[in-house]
């Protein structure tokens, strides 16, 4: 696994954006699809903690990391901190955390354990048809990286590093749309 | 709930048991889980995974005891502290009693083995796989 790491590592490429200051660069994730290879992320409409229904077109024009997870599931458990962080840093960027409970138990479960690890995003329970809907989800933790346009850019099967994520998150957040990256390029 | 991986889990079938009424008998069933995999034991360590559990009908014997092997402890690269579980091939014995109003001649028990399966990076949800036991009751 470590060699995995190092190899994505190694991987990385650097790409200093026309016009901009070092410290506006991005890292170009290894795991992203490119543009071409993308297809859109399924519409759904699945239930909140608090009853209220939620479509991912609610979030349209944000970068969402979708997390479909389990109480039961381990490697999930690493994740979620990581996720919380991602939420704090990023939600006023045009970044969103949606996890998607897969619990058979339910709010039953999912509520207080939610409240125990102190998950500051939002969550959905998960259902069979949601998880076809996202090509099966065989395993958990399965995580997607939507872009601004609604479009999948990323898959991760299984406990990934937070570096992937990081990496995939900033160069969704800078590159995905036109008007981001114009934005960005305006602040310098 | 999601989608199931039966190469996981398989499990050998018990051979008939031949039940004497006003006796007690056992029977194993064996248990094997892919390399590479673990599932929870009977004890997990931690109080959100579900458990290895083993249950039958309650006709025509009756379940005194069910035994499970010894777990392991093992670490993770998801769990900094070891967790308790099963790995490779293993047994999981119980014994009967045969009541003294059972009625003789055949029949089949049937168990259910609930189990939830992990390997170092990803879990799979938990599932529930029959177990049948062919009982010639005398």
């Amino acid at each position: 696994m470590r060699a995995v790491y190092l190899s994505l590592a190694v991987a990385a490429v650097v790409v200093v954006l026309p016009g901009c200051s070092l410290s506006s660069r991005t890292t170009r994730a290894a795991s992203l699809k490119s543009e071409k290879e993308r297809k859109p992320a399924p519409e759904f409409a699945l239930k909140d903690a608090n009853g209220h229904t939620v479509h991912l077109s609610d979030y349209k024009g944000k970068v969402i990391l979708l997390d479909f997870w389990a109480t039961w599931c381990g490697p999930c458990k690493i994740e979620i901190p990581w996720f919380k962080d991602f939420e704090r840093e990023n939600k006023d960027k045009g970044f969103a955390v949606l996890g998607v409970a897969m619990d058979q138990d339910g709010w039953d479960v999912v509520k207080p354990f939610a409240h125990q690890l102190g998950i500051n995003y939002r969550i959905v329970m998960g259902d069979d048809s949601i998880a076809d809907l996202y090509g099966g989800v065989e395993a958990l933790p399965t995580t997607f990286l939507i872009d601004r346009e609604g479009r999948i850019a990323s898959v991760h099967v299984g406990l990934t590093s937070k570096r992937d994520f990081e990496d995939g998150i900033k160069e969704l957040l800078q590159t995905s749309g036109g008007s981001s990256v114009a934005a960005l390029a305006r602040t310098e | 709930m999601l989608a199931q991986n039966n190469a996981i889990l398989t499990i050998t079938p018990p051979h008939k048991l031949v039940a004497k009424r006003n006796t007690s008998v056992s029977t194993k069933v064996a248990v094997t889980l892919s390399e590479g995999y673990h599932a929870n034991s009977n004890t997990p360590s931690e109080a959100y995974l579900i458990p290895l559990r083993l249950t039958w009908t309650p006709e025509p014997l009756q379940v005194e005891s069910i035994t499970f092997p010894k777990p392991h402890d093992e670490t993770y690269s998801f769990s900094p502290t070891p967790l308790s579980v099963f790995t490779g091939a293993f047994d999981i014995t119980t014994k009967f009693k045969v009541p003294s109003g059972a009625t003789p001649g055949l029949a089949v028990l049937l168990g259910k083995l609930r189990y939830q399966a992990c390997n170092d990076t990803m879990c799979f949800p938990p599932k529930t796989v029959e177990v049948k036991l062919p009982v010639e009751v005398q």
